[in-house]
Parts: structure tokens; sequence; C-alpha cells
């Protein structure tokens, strides 16, 4: 197959491809977590890559995660690649320790000399009726930490692109892969590589509103530009792909444009990415608004269990268009 | 590391002179940290070593150039003893640009990665997940280095060390874990705080071997950590040394002492490591008080020359406050 | 007093175990101090004699203060306890560890270019830190310096700037878009105020909800909007009452006086030429601009046509003693004020220059003294930085002539029969003909033609 063909794929499969080409190219790079060997990864990232890569490279760990993520760190400190995969961001919070005080300070506290070249992947997000304390969405609270940087990957040419970027970048990167992504469809072409990480992505141009997200919501917030076009409002939808450094520009040059900012984000709207990002708008682009910008975020409330109240809970294309709605006025 | 022997001295007892001599810069220098601080020179917490130099000095004997070490907040003594050049410590100590980590971490966050030496941690057992990180990517690539990771009976505390014990063990990580038990985790004493204080007992449960060694005897110290990291080069798995030694000063700088007796201090000062080897030295007539209150005032007199170089150095500007968040560089 | 924690500010005495004359060993403990959390035994850093306590049982003092005076072993001179020594020295520096670097960098190199583009971007070089070899500041730091400062307000065109007037909107991110504050854009579609009509006072020029109100249609006076703030009605209104002023002295000028205009073309190839060479010699705040030697100039020649220099009053003409020179201040929102240079005639250039400047500030933030607008003998209006070639101006009364100033442009002159480009500006004079005749306002503007050809002697 050449290089410019393309094939069909999912989400899952193109962030396998991504480890296994990271593994082959590099041989500093190995993978460490829970159940990504024997099991083949909670979701099925890795499956495969054990028989391909051997114990070493594609580590299981116990369930330590202070100790598996401070070991990362540990080995990216002397010179590896490592990419921890913490099962789910619910569970990171054990290991909020080592990421705060280790990976995000070293480099600063000891003026300059300690790199973590670490890559952490976690699965993030809500929407399969697993309840409270395996429905976070905590991107938001990464993104307030100084030296780390933040991605959410949310096509197949992201999941695919992003990891080798990350692993070369000096700093350590934090990969969050929202877990209704994982069974998306869609194609790549055969040549499908690395990606930049620094910028966001117009995903829909548009004239009238900017609808602003990330990871998970991104799908739901082009079907609402979708019903949006039916009554005349042409939304432009961003991707932000990086949640820290955020893309200024994209956002300002779109609201320039459009005059109205939605932005939406599945975290829990109080001191919120959305609310950062409402706080940049304002900063930097007030003279070019013509309505206050809109958040529509994850309802303030632990994730209850039953199917409906959960739905309620979270963004959905309604909400989206009403916010659309009210800022066109 | 080897130093040049004392003239005409038999070889013992030059590698004898050099412990006692690093044992007593050790000693020093947090004497000298002493007056600073309670001159308001110093700031912030400051976490003296004195009483435990032989815990230090007799385990870096062991390691080379090649290994690492991952220390606490306690760490003056295992920086010294390391080899991190005394004037970037004080200068650290005064948060100036010439320090170790260029005055940006202070007492608490000594870096020196050219020696190996990966600091200072202020969080209890937060080291411990560091050190089996870095034997890992030893053991992966091969090398034939252990990392030297120190920590205290308070750290047996923390979840984070049940953890790392469990990790190193299972994946047979080159790691030579120092436990330095001072008998308080700043003033929670350890049979307060733990069910069983066989701390060695407790190690070794998890499937290392691991014994206890009297902390205040260099020589022992030496001797116990050679065999150690002997082991583990060759293949032995993780080691565990319950290094039983006493602190004669509070947890930090001045507390009120409310957790213990002046009189067991008094006891533990008895066997003050430096006074320890210096008698034995004494006796077997390769020290005179002549030499050792030379030896002292050469000490004396470097610190302080440490001190003035790092009351002149410069301060990091303001402007370079937000330098090295994230790298200027890929690497 | 030592530090005795990180928290530390001051500590109690609580007991001594020393008295004057004992003798103590470094290390020694010498004293018990109470701090808030608890009683903490402090040693003595020195050797030697006590010689003095210097604080009592039961007094607290502040970290740092001298406790006691030991005597060195000598016994030559007393030292105070080393724990009080260094803290004295630098108390409160050291509460809060800061840099040692000045606020202000120390004088370091800066290069031509660096400095023509920091005054582009208006920024003072002072206020920044240098990244380049020996702290110099480098583009880099000039390009982040002006992003911080963004959006600053736009540099104000003073009357006499040698700049182009900026317009008041600066165009936003989107082309064409103009800055309107969403209170005032509301404001307007409630009055029915057009926008495009209205000039902004705000940020970057940006329309605000007094810009508006000023703007209503004639007339209409609207009920006040439930969040106008008290302060820009009654700027409003002061606008509203200086505009009635002005509109009443302009027609009883014209209603009284009988203008007559005579007009001029003055080369100012010298001119400019002098103030360049002057200019390079002097630093960027000293530098004089063309309006300064045009009003010397215009000032001088008041002095060599006393004539034109004085006030109509009871059916006479009565010559001042000095010139007076008015200048012509617009204000933002509209209005005008003639604030006098007082003895403009006798000014240097630079101090002229610098009188100038002071009144069209004060002039423009309502801090003038009465005397200074009513002591004008003559008036200058300087348009040109308006962008208009020549201007007919209305006479102030009871003064007897308004001087104009236009653009200096390049025109093609004929020199020589050979024709070239040369600087020029229009001079006009407006004169009150119950005062001079034509021949006198034309030897004005001839005189003042001339002295503009000696820069060097304004």
């Amino acid at each position: 197959m050449t290089g410019t063909e393309t094939m069909k794929t999912t989400y899952r499969e193109a962030m396998r491809a991504a480890i296994r080409d990271a593994l082959q190219r590099d041989d500093r790079v190995f993978l460490m977590g829970e159940d990504v060997g024997r099991y083949g990864g909670c979701f099925a990232v890795s499956l495969g890559l054990l028989d391909e890569f051997g114990p070493e490279r594609i580590r299981d760990t116990p369930l330590s995660e202070s100790a598996f993520v401070g070991a990362g760190i540990g080995a990216a400190l002397a010179g590896m690649r490592p990419i921890v995969e913490i099962m789910t961001v619910n569970f990171s919070l054990l290991a909020l320790d080592q990421i705060m005080n280790n990976a995000a300070t070293l480099l600063h506290m000891s003026g300059g000399q300690c790199n973590v070249p670490l890559v952490i992947r976690m699965t993030t997000g809500a929407g399969r009726q697993v309840a409270a304390q395996h429905s976070h969405s905590l991107e938001g609270w990464y993104t307030h930490i100084p030296g780390i940087k933040v991605l959410a990957p949310a096509t197949l040419t992201d999941a695919r692109g992003m990891l080798w970027t990350a692993l070369q970048d000096p700093d350590p990167v934090l990969i969050f892969e929202h877990g209704s992504l994982y069974n998306m469809h869609g194609s790549l072409t055969a040549d499908a590589g690395a990606v930049d990480i620094r910028s966001a992505a117009v995903r829909r141009a548009g004239a009238d509103v900017s609808l602003i997200t990330y990871g998970g919501t991104l799908s739901t917030t082009i079907a609402a530009a979708e019903t949006l076009a039916g009554d005349n409002i042409d939304a432009e939808v961003i991707d932000l792909r990086s949640l820290r450094p955020l893309d200024d520009k994209t956002i300002t040059d779109s609201v320039a444009k459009t005059h109205r900012a939605v932005i939406v984000d599945e975290g829990w709207r109080t001191g919120s990415l959305a609310a950062e990002i409402s706080a940049r708008i304002m900063e930097q682009a007030f003279w070019d608004l013509d309505a206050p910008t809109e958040r529509v975020c994850g309802a303030e409330v632990p994730m209850p269990y039953p199917r409906h109240l959960e739905q309620a809970a979270l963004p959905g294309a309604d909400a989206i268009v009403a916010a659309v709605r009210r800022a066109v006025g | 590391m080897s130093r040049a022997a004392a003239k005409g001295a038999p070889p013992e007892a030059a590698h004898r002179r050099d412990l006692l001599r690093q044992m007593l810069l050790i000693r020093r220098f947090e004497d000298k940290c002493v007056e600073l601080y309670s001159a308001g020179e110093i700031r912030g917490f400051v976490h003296l070593y004195i009483g435990e130099e032989a815990v230090a000095v007799g385990v870096n004997e062991a390691v080379t150039a090649e290994d690492s070490i991952v220390s606490t907040y306690r760490e003056h003594g295992h920086a010294l003893a390391r080899g991190l050049p005394l004037d970037s410590v004080m200068a650290e100590m005064y948060g100036k640009t010439s320090g170790c980590s260029r005055g940006r971490g202070g007492s608490m966050h000594l870096f020196d990665v050219s020696r190996r030496f990966y600091g200072g941690n202020a969080i209890v057992g937060g080291g411990l997940p560091l050190s089996i990180g870095i034997a890992l990517a030893d053991k992966l690539r091969g090398e034939q280095r252990v990392t030297a990771c120190f920590f205290g009976d308070g750290a047996v505390a923390e979840g984070e060390f049940h953890e790392c014990m469990n990790l190193a063990a299972l994946w047979d990580l080159p790691v030579l874990f120092c436990c330095e038990n001072n008998l308080y985790a700043m003033g929670t004493a350890l049979e307060r705080a733990q069910a069983q204080t066989d701390l060695a007992l407790r190690a070794g449960s998890y499937g290392m071997p691991a014994w206890a060694v009297d902390g205040m005897d260099v020589l022992a110290v030496q001797h116990a950590a050679r065999g150690a990291v002997e082991a583990i080069r060759a293949g032995g798995g993780p080691h565990f040394l319950e290094l039983r030694t006493y602190r004669f000063r509070a947890h930090s700088m001045y507390d009120p002492e409310r957790y213990r007796d002046k009189s067991e201090v008094e006891e533990w000062k008895k066997r003050d490591p430096v006074d320890l080897l210096a008698c034995r030295m004494r006796e077997s007539d390769e020290l005179t008080d002549a030499d050792f209150q030379a030896m002292g005032d050469a000490l004396t007199g470097e610190i302080d020359k440490a001190v003035a170089a790092a009351k002149a150095a410069p301060a990091e500007p303001v402007e370079d406050l937000t330098r090295f968040v994230y790298s200027p560089e890929p690497i | 007093m030592p530090v005795l924690g990180a928290d530390m500010d001051e500590g109690t005495v609580l007991e001594w175990l020393v008295k004057p004359g004992d003798e103590v060993r470094k290390g020694d403990v010498i004293a018990v101090i109470d701090t808030e959390k608890s009683a903490i035994e402090v040693e003595s850093f020195a050797a030697g004699t006590i010689k003095q306590l210097a604080v009592s049982v039961g007094e607290t003092v502040p970290v740092g203060t001298v406790l006691a005076i030991i005597a060195e072993p000598a016994g030559e001179r007393a030292e105070p306890a080393p724990a009080a020594t260094a803290a004295e020295r630098m108390p409160r520096e050291l509460a809060r560890p800061e840099p040692s670097t000045p606020a202000v960098p120390a004088p370091r190199p800066v290069s031509p270019v660096i400095r023509h583009r920091a005054r582009e971007l208006g920024i003072d070089l002072a206020t920044i830190g240098g990244t380049g070899p020996a702290g110099s500041v480098t583009g880099e730091d000039l390009e982040h310096a002006a992003a911080r400062l963004r959006p600053a307000a736009a540099p104000l065109p003073t009357a006499a700037s040698p700049r182009p007037a900026r317009s008041p909107q600066k165009p936003g991110p989107g082309a064409g878009r103009r800055r309107v504050t969403p209170l005032a854009r509301r404001l307007a579609a409630e009055l029915g105020v057009d926008l495009a009509a209205v000039a902004g006072t705000g940020p970057a020029g940006a329309i605000r909800e007094a810009d508006v109100r000023l703007a209503e249609p004639a007339g209409k006076r609207a009920a006040p909007a439930a969040a106008a703030a008290p302060a820009a009605r009654s700027a409003a209104e002061r606008n509203q009452s200086m505009r009635q002023a002005i509109a009443r002295l302009m027609a009883r000028s014209k209603r009284e006086i009988p203008h007559y205009y005579v007009s001029n073309t003055a080369d100012m190839t010298r001119v400019m030429s002098w103030l360049y060479d002057r200019n390079r010699e002097l630093e960027v705040s000293q530098r004089l601009v063309p309006a300064a030697l045009l009003l010397k100039a215009a000032a001088l020649a008041a002095r060599q046509v006393p004539q034109l220099n004085g006030y109509w009053e009871d059916d006479a003409f009565r010559p001042a003693e000095a010139v007076h020179l008015g200048v012509a201040v617009s204000l933002r929102g509209g209005g005008l004020l003639t604030p006098a240079i007082h003895d403009a005639a006798g000014l240097q250039l630079g101090e002229l220059m610098s009188r100038m400047r002071d009144l069209v500030t004060r002039a423009r933030s309502g801090r003038l003294r009465s005397s200074e607008l009513t002591d004008g003998t003559i008036t200058v209006t300087n348009l040109g930085d308006r962008g208009v070639e020549s201007v007919y101006g209305v006479i102030y009364p009871p003064q007897v002539a308004l001087v104009g100033f236009g653009r200096i442009i390049e025109r093609p002159v004929v020199v020589g029969g050979l024709v070239g480009a040369r600087p020029v500006v229009a001079t006009t004079l407006a004169a009150d003909h119950r005062a001079t005749d034509g021949y006198t306002g034309s030897r004005y503007l001839s005189v003042l033609g001339d002295l503009l050809q000696r820069p060097e002697e304004l």
C-alpha cells in the first residue's frame, strides 16, 4: 500500500499504531501501566504489543499508581522515554504528588538540570454509566500546573500522530483519551505520522459564532453546528488539541471573525478550562464581542449512575444550540 | 572514592582519616547552618544531619560516580559526601545562582545531575518512586549501576514506601534502600507510628535481603553498604539497610523537643559518630589531638570562605523567573 | 534575637542563664526564649566574656535585636552576640528573599536601532530588562514589552506634533471594525445615534457611553439610561456649555470685527535642515519640533510689527508691551481653548516648546489658570497636523490678529530658474481692519517668512 492510500481504522487502532511506531523507532521508549501487557490494555489499546515487544518494554505494573508514575519520572530522568499509562484519570489522583511535585517541578527546581521527557496517557470522561468515581474529566485541573503540557487528541489523525511528537518533547506531556472515542471509525492514510502538538484546529469554518471545545465533546459540538446550520446560523468549530499551552491566536482570530464564543467543556463549570478560555477571550478579544461568552459545561454533581441523569449532567447538543441562540440573540 | 593518603601512613589509616574528615566537614557545615539560620541569613526550612554523619559517609564509600543517589530534605550530609562542592551547596542555602540548583531549591532541593545526585525531596517518601525509576532505566539498558535511595523511618508509613519496595523486588531492580532510622518522624516516635518497629524485618517481607546496621559507626556502615552493593551489582536485586542512628538536634532547626527526653539525647551523644571514629584512631595512634584540631580548623576556614563566596554571589534576576518551567530546547 | 522558626518575627526573653562577667564557650546555652509556639534554649556562637545583657527578662523584641554583648577572649573590643549582627544589618530584606539587583537596571549599552524602535513603540527603555549581552536590550525584549503594553492608548496628538495626526479609531483585529463598548452600543441603539459619526475617547479610540451621549442629535435630551455614571454626565454637560461659549465668542467676533486675510508661503528648507542637525545632538526628550520654530517666529514677527500685537478696545488700538502668544488647543470630544505662552518672543526655543507642551496638557485636562486664558495678545492656530494646507481663522476679540499655519509639505518650487522640491508651509493672517490695513498684514507675513529663513536666530 502506498503512502497516500487510505485505510479504514479506529481511534483505538490509530493509538496502537502510534505506540508501536514509537517502540520500533526509539528503543528508549517503553510502555508501563496496569494491564497493558497480558490483558492487552483496559481499553484494548495495547493488544498484541506484548507478543511483539516483550515484557520488558510492555511492562505490567501492580496497582501502585504513585510508584509506577514516579518510576516513569525516574526513568525519564535517567534518559529513557517512558509511556506511562494510568488506566483512567480517576486513578491518577493517587499519583498526583508525583506528577505535580516531581514531574512538573524538577526542571525548574533544579535550575534547569533535570529534564523529565515523560508521556503519561490517561483515559478520561463519562458517558458509560460507570458512576461517580469513574467518570471524571480532570483535564482542566491538570492545565492549571506549570511545567507540564496537556493534549486532547479528538481525531484519528491526532491519535496516530500526537504521541511521537509528545515523546520527543523534553518536558512531561499528558495525553487525555476520551473513553467514548476508542470505537470511533474513520480512515487514515498509510503514511499518517507525527503531527504538531501546539495548535488548535478549525474543524468546521463558520462566520456567526465560535464553538470552542476539545476531546470527547468535539463530535457533539459538530452535531450542534449542523443543527444550527439548518437555522441559518453558521457555526465555526474549533478543536483545541493542546490544552496547555492553549493556542490563543486561533481562538482570538475566530472570535474576531464571528464576535460570539461558546465554550463546550465536559469538566465541572466552576474553575474549569472553559472559565480560563472565557477569561482569555475577555482579555484579548473584548472589543470583538457582541455578546458575553457562553459556557456549556458538566453539571456540578458527582456523576450519577442512571442513564438519563448522566445525560442531563453532560454537555449535550441541545444545550450547545441553546447557548448559541442566546449568544446570537 | 579514594583520596590522597596521608604521607607515610598505611592505606587503611589514610582511609579512616578521610572518613573522619568527611564526617567532620558535614558536622562543621551543619553547625554553621545553625548560626546562619539564627541570624536570618538562611531562610525557610533547614533539616540538620548532626549525629547522622556516619550514614551518608559510610554508604557513599560503597557507591561509585556511575551510581545514583536519591535523598530527602535532610540531605546536606548526602550532598557533601557525594562530592557536591562546598561552595555550591552553601550558595544554594543562600539562594544564589552559583548554588547547585541555581538558588531555586534551597536546603531541601539540592541537585547535581553531573554527579548523579537527584535531590532533595520535601515530600516524605516522594523520592522512592524516582529511585526505582532510575534503577529501572539502568536495568533496561544493561548497566551495572546501583541507585542508593535514602529515606527516614517516617517514610515507612507512606503508601509509596510499600508500593516501591514491592515493585523493586518484583522487577529485581538494583536499588539500595537506606532507611535512616533516627527513631522519630518529626515529633512522632517510631513506636507510636508502627505496629511492628523492626524495620529490617518489615522490608524483608517484601522479598529482599534486609538487615539492621549500627548507624553511628561509620566503619560498620561502610562494611554493610559495600556488601549490599556488591550483591546488587552481582544481580542480587534490591537490598535494604536499616541504619540505626539519631539526630542530635531538632527535626528542623529549632523545635521545642517535647517529644523526647533530654537524657535520651545525651545518651546517644555518647556515641557521636565523629567522636567514635576519632577515639578509635587516637587509640591506634593514627591521630593526635593536634591533628584533629588542625583538621577542624582547616574545614572551618573552608566553610567560612564558602559563606563569604555565597554572600557575594549574585541572585537570579527576577526576569528569569519563568525560565526552566519548560525546556528551552529539545534534548 | 535569633530566628528560631520560619515564621518567627519576635521573641521574649524568659530566662538568662548567664550574667555579666561569665565566661562562655561556643555552643553554651545562654538564654531561654519564648516564641509563639514554645520556649527554646539558645546558644552562643561566640566564645568570650559576657559584657552586657541588653534585653531584660520578660521583654519582647523583634528578631535581629541585640540580646547580649560578648567580649572576645583577648578582651579588646566588644562584639555583639553574632545571632544579632547579621540580622541587624539586613533584617527585613531577608524576611522576604529578593534579588539584590536594583529595580531599575544600571545603565547599559543601547543601540540606536533599539532606541529608535523603542520610541516607535512608545516604550521607556529604563523600564524593561535586557536579555542580550551585558544585559543590553534586544529587539525581542522590545517586542515582548510592547506586547505587554498592548492595548495601551494610542499616543495623543499634540497641537504641534511633527507626526501626522492619528485618527482616533485604530482598526481592530477585524479589518474596519470599530471599537465600541457593549454599553455604548446599546445606548446608541436606544438613542438612535449613528456610531459611524461618533468620535471615541476610550482606550485606543474606543467609543464609550460618554461619547455616544455627546453625539446625541441636537435638541434631544434623552432620559438618562439606567447605567449612566454621574461623572460621564457632567463631562457631557461641561462640553455642552463650552460649545455655547465658543459659539457666542465666534459669533461676536464675526459680527464686530471686519476681518481681512492675507496669505503667503514660507520656504521651510532652512528650518528643517537646521532642526535635523540640531536634534541629532539632543536627547530624545529635548528634541525640537517645527511648531516651536513657527511659534517663535510668529512671536518675534509680532514684536517687529507691534500694530498686530494688542487689543482693540473703546474704539482704539492699545498695543501690548510683550507678546503673549495664544495657542489654539483643540480638546478631545470637541471644544477649543486658547491659552497663552507669556512673553513668547523672549523665550529660548527649548523653553517655548516645554511651555507649549505644558499648556496643551493642562488645557486638555482642564487645569489652566484663568490668566493663561485671558492674557493672549495675538493668537496662532496651527492646524498643520490636522492635515490642512492653510487656515483662515476667526480672531479672538479683543485681539486684532490671528496667525495661521498649515501643513509643512513638500512642493515643487522654482529656485534659480529650476524646479525643485522644497518643504514649504502656508502662512496666513486674519487681521482686524479697524486696527490695521492690508499693508501691515502683508508686512507681518513678510517678516515672518524672513525669520523662518534664519532658524539659527530664532
